[in-house]
């Protein structure tokens, strides 16, 4: 066991979930507060590293699925976790022996946790994406090959769906319309794996970085913007205020864009951001200065918390970083998957420190 | 209720008490200020006392009388006279994973709450019912927690699509218990279940409160032979009547900003300009649009506990008149700290020992107060903290501008004489007539509004048909508020598309507008029996299981 996640730590992970969430995911705040009464009920959950599980230990990847606004009204009741796991093991006909969260970015970072501790399992120190994406298939585990299927789904009445998909497209169809009629939101499980697996298949150590991005963000005295950025070797693209939000929702995403304009140092700058529930892209004057896959994080210039892209606002004094991805979604699939073309950019992805590199 | 002619006007902040009587042609016929007092019943009756002593006035004349206060968030922080609340949600099977009040502070739960449940029911975004309503449920608890319960607090999830839920639920609470206040969470906050069910809860914990200030209110006019009909401002600048103001007091709740912008507007015949309201001890800056405060997309914490009730989006900065300056180690201090309003003592100018922000805009020539000589041998410290004062201000109102361009700035407030003519990005600062008065006359010019915020979904009437039905309702609710329903508008109009669903449901937000009416009680009805007509209406239209 690498450590327990008391209610501390667990704040600092929310802080840090924010950070990897790249604007999107969804406000971490939910999440954490279904952790901390969780824990408080029925003990802190154990963070283990996939070294640490037998080979053939089964892994269950899960989180929410649906409409954020759905998810800060109805929110779950709590046992979803603890019944996607009862109908993997009935399916499989294997025992389910950690939780992993499917995306560490936003609230999907914590939600496993409130799961895990109910049902008295450890999480899995990995997940299947090291920030947010929007759709099932835009996972580690699809890149290495492993089938999404069985995919189970869930309401908090007991309303249960066992999916099997011929691909992580239709699996992304069919539990997008499933979501809707449950009413907006559900609880699913997708690309089950063995420990075996899972340690070439996912992002790993990503709950002990979002962890320490949130630790290095409040124990750093007078700076935690740096302090963050040197933590985890970020790179500052501009220092400013929001000067300008456009957004709209089109076929079930936001879309839009953000001004940054700089000040101090920076006056005379100005950053746009072009986002898709996540921040995709970061250009200056037609220039790029990082795109997905690599995470482009809008802070808090005072405080280095993260904010999302349906809290940017006029205004907001704000420090825009980017750093790099798992090495993973640079690969060939990955940069198909999640590269800048994936989102209908038609520009090749260049990593953020060539980038940065060019420009210096 | 009688035809508008002269108004009243109260604000309550944190440093005065300021009351203004305007006569039917808009004008300031008097005006008055007295320091507030602790328990703020006298300062009210003081200013109102004081301003009909005014040679100009005929107290016969005053018709209504609007008051503002802050007065309700400082109860929560200092859980004083607070109500002790029975707190339902309705929402079960859902929602178990975050129990009522779990992230409020243990102390102000332990003050407010006599118990909590979350019954099965609620509604589904779609307008489905999420499960059906337990009532045996709601009346078991009742019957467990109802004998120590000052109040209800009902919070049903999706409220905001539908809240027939909520309205059933209130009815079994008066079955059970009778008379009691009631709150329901869709008369009171939007999307965002936690945040509107902490704002239901507040709202039955200040009922209290609200009563000690109407009666005060009343008593001390009543002292003078007075019946006018009484309003109370709210978050938006708008008014509500006393007996909304009753049951919905936590709306009233960021009342102070709100009636100066909307002061600051009227004053300067202005309907869109940046506002800057400089008290004894602290700085709003607010921005005005189409008259009304802008608000702020997020939402607030009152006494830590998270609500997402619209409030004026305002930057807030510890910059006042009374703001004391002394040097320290890394040389000029300006603030936090204040002298309030003992600054008739101890400023430099009016006789007293301590530097103040007042003092400096003296020594720079901005204020002609006091004995001017005295603020000679601190001149260097005090052009040094105004200095340092001009930056914080002008950073403050950088934070709201939208738009690069050079705006106008109001500058209303007892303190804004410490405000500069030359702030960058500003083309002109505008001083008002009565700026010292402006939140007080913002109370008293205020209109009546009623608002809607829900999720719709577009159904066989298409989205015009939609749109018209918030319309209708948000019309309904502003002369149910007390509105003349000749002056009724919308002015304001929000869509927002729910994001990663497929389907065709907006968030609309519409908030109408109109003057002081004639009978508000009337319509109050009409509006009730809208509800449950509304509630009919909403009837799921697919079962649950």
């Amino acid at each position: 066991m690498k450590r327990l996640l008391d209610p501390d730590t667990l704040r600092a992970l929310a802080r840090g979930c924010a950070v990897l969430g790249a604007g999107g995911g969804g406000d971490p705040y939910l999440g954490l507060l279904q952790a901390m009464q969780a824990t408080e009920d029925f003990g802190p959950v154990a963070l283990v590293d996939l070294d640490d599980l037998p080979d053939d230990a089964l892994i269950m990847p899960c989180g929410g699925i649906g409409a954020p606004t759905v998810s800060i009204e109805k929110i779950e009741n709590g046992d979803e976790g603890a019944r996607l796991r009862d109908h993997l093991e009935y399916v499989t006909g294997r025992k389910v022996a950690a939780v992993m969260a499917c995306e560490i970015g936003g609230a999907n970072g914590l939600l496993p946790i409130a799961w895990a501790a109910g049902m008295g399992l450890p999480l899995v120190d990995a997940d299947g994406m090291g920030r947010a994406f929007p759709e099932v298939p835009q996972v580690t585990m699809h890149l290495a090959g492993i089938s999404p299927s069985p995919a189970v789904m869930t309401d908090e009445r007991g309303n249960l769906i066992v999916f099997r998909a011929i691909s992580g497209h239709w699996m992304e169809r069919l539990e997008r319309a499933a979501a809707v009629e449950f009413g907006g939101a559900a609880s699913s499980t997708e690309f089950s794996l063995t420990a075996a697996q899972a340690r070439g298949a996912t992002v790993r150590n990503s709950v002990s970085l979002a962890i320490r991005i949130g630790e290095t963000a409040v124990g750093a005295a007078g700076h935690p913007v740096a302090a963050l950025i040197a933590e985890i070797g970020a790179f500052r693209l501009v220092t400013g205020k929001v000067s300008d939000v456009e957004r709209r929702t089109t076929r079930g995403f936001v879309r839009g864009s953000v001004i940054v304009e700089g000040l101090g140092g920076d006056a005379g700058r100005l950053i746009r951001l072009e986002l898709q529930n996540e921040n995709l892209v970061a250009l200056e004057r037609g220039q790029i200065l990082a795109s997905v896959p690599d995470l482009i994080s809008v802070l808090d210039s005072e405080t280095a918390d993260a904010i999302v892209t349906e809290r940017i606002r006029y205004g907001q004094r704000v420090t825009v970083i980017a750093f790099g991805c798992d090495p993973v979604w640079r690969t060939e699939r990955g940069i198909a998957v999640a590269g800048p073309r994936a989102f209908g950019y038609d520009f090749d992805y260049v990593p953020v420190e060539e980038l940065a590199g060019a420009r210096a | 209720m009688p035809a508008p002619d002269c108004r009243l006007g109260i604000d309550v902040g944190g440093t005065n008490t300021d009351a203004v009587i305007m006569d039917n042609a808009d004008r300031v016929i008097a005006k008055a200020k007295v320091p507030c007092t602790p328990d703020i019943t006298g300062g009210i009756t003081a200013a109102i006392d004081t301003v009909l002593r005014s040679p100009a006035v005929k107290p016969q004349r005053i018709t209504h009388v609007m008051l503002g206060t802050t007065h309700a968030t400082n109860a929560v922080l200092e859980r004083r006279k607070l109500r002790r609340v029975a707190v339902i949600r309705l929402g079960g099977p859902a929602t178990h994973s975050i129990r009522p009040m779990f992230e409020w502070p243990p102390d102000l739960a332990d003050a407010v709450s006599v118990g909590a449940t979350i019954v099965d029911g609620g509604i589904e975004f779609d307008g489905r019912d999420l499960s059906p309503l337990d009532t045996d449920a709601i009346a078991r608890f009742l019957g467990r927690v109802g004998d120590a319960a000052q109040g209800v607090a009902i919070t049903s999830v999706f409220a905001p699509v539908s809240p027939r839920h909520e309205l059933l639920a209130a009815e079994i609470v008066k079955r059970e218990l009778g008379e009691v206040h009631v709150s329901l969470s869709h008369e009171i906050g939007s999307i965002g279940l936690l945040e509107r069910e902490n704002a239901t809860i507040l709202n039955g914990a200040l009922a209290g409160v609200a009563r000690d200030v109407a009666d005060a209110m009343r008593g001390a006019l009543a002292a003078h032979q007075l019946r006018p009909a009484t309003f109370f401002a709210q978050n938006d600048g708008t008014l509500m009547s006393l007996d909304h103001a009753l049951r919905y007091p936590v709306l009233t709740i960021g009342s102070g900003p709100a009636n100066s912008i909307r002061g600051a507007a009227f004053l300067t015949d202005t309907p869109d300009s940046l506002v800057v309201d400089v008290g004894g001890t602290s700085t709003d800056v607010g921005v005005l649009v189409n008259g009304f405060p802008r608000e702020s997309s997020l939402g607030v914490e009152i006494g830590g506990v998270r609500t997402n009730f619209r409030m004026p989006d305002l930057v807030t900065i510890a910059l006042g008149g009374g703001t004391e300056i002394s040097r320290g180690p890394d040389g000029v201090r300006v603030g936090p700290h204040s002298v309030g309003y003992l600054i008739q003592r101890d400023a430099l100018v009016f006789g007293g020992q301590i530097p103040t922000l007042t003092d400096g805009a003296v020594a720079a020539g901005r204020a002609a107060l006091g004995e001017p000589q005295r603020v000679v041998p601190y001149r260097q410290l005090l052009t040094e903290a105004l200095g340092r004062a001009d930056v914080m201000l002008a950073d403050a109102i950088d934070r709201m501008k939208t738009s690069k361009g050079d705006r106008a700035l109001i500058a209303v407030g007892g303190g804004s004489i410490l405000v500069s003519d030359r702030i960058p990005g500003i083309s002109e600062v505008v001083r008002p007539e009565h700026f010292d008065a402006a939140n007080a006359v913002g109370a008293a010019i205020a209109s009546v509004s009623g608002q809607v915020d829900r999720i719709f979904h577009i159904g066989p009437a298409g989205r015009q048909g939609m749109l018209d039905e918030a319309c209708d309702e948000a019309r309904e609710r502003a002369v149910a508020a007390g509105a003349d329903p000749r002056t009724v508008q919308i002015v304001e109009m929000e869509e927002i598309p729910l994001a990663y669903l497929n389907s065709p449901a907006i968030r609309v937000r519409v908030k109408a507008a109109g003057a002081l009416g004639g009978v508000p009680e009337q319509h109050l009805h009409a509006h009730l029996a809208r509800q449950t007509r509304l509630a009919a209406l909403t009837e799921p239209t697919a079962p649950s299981e």
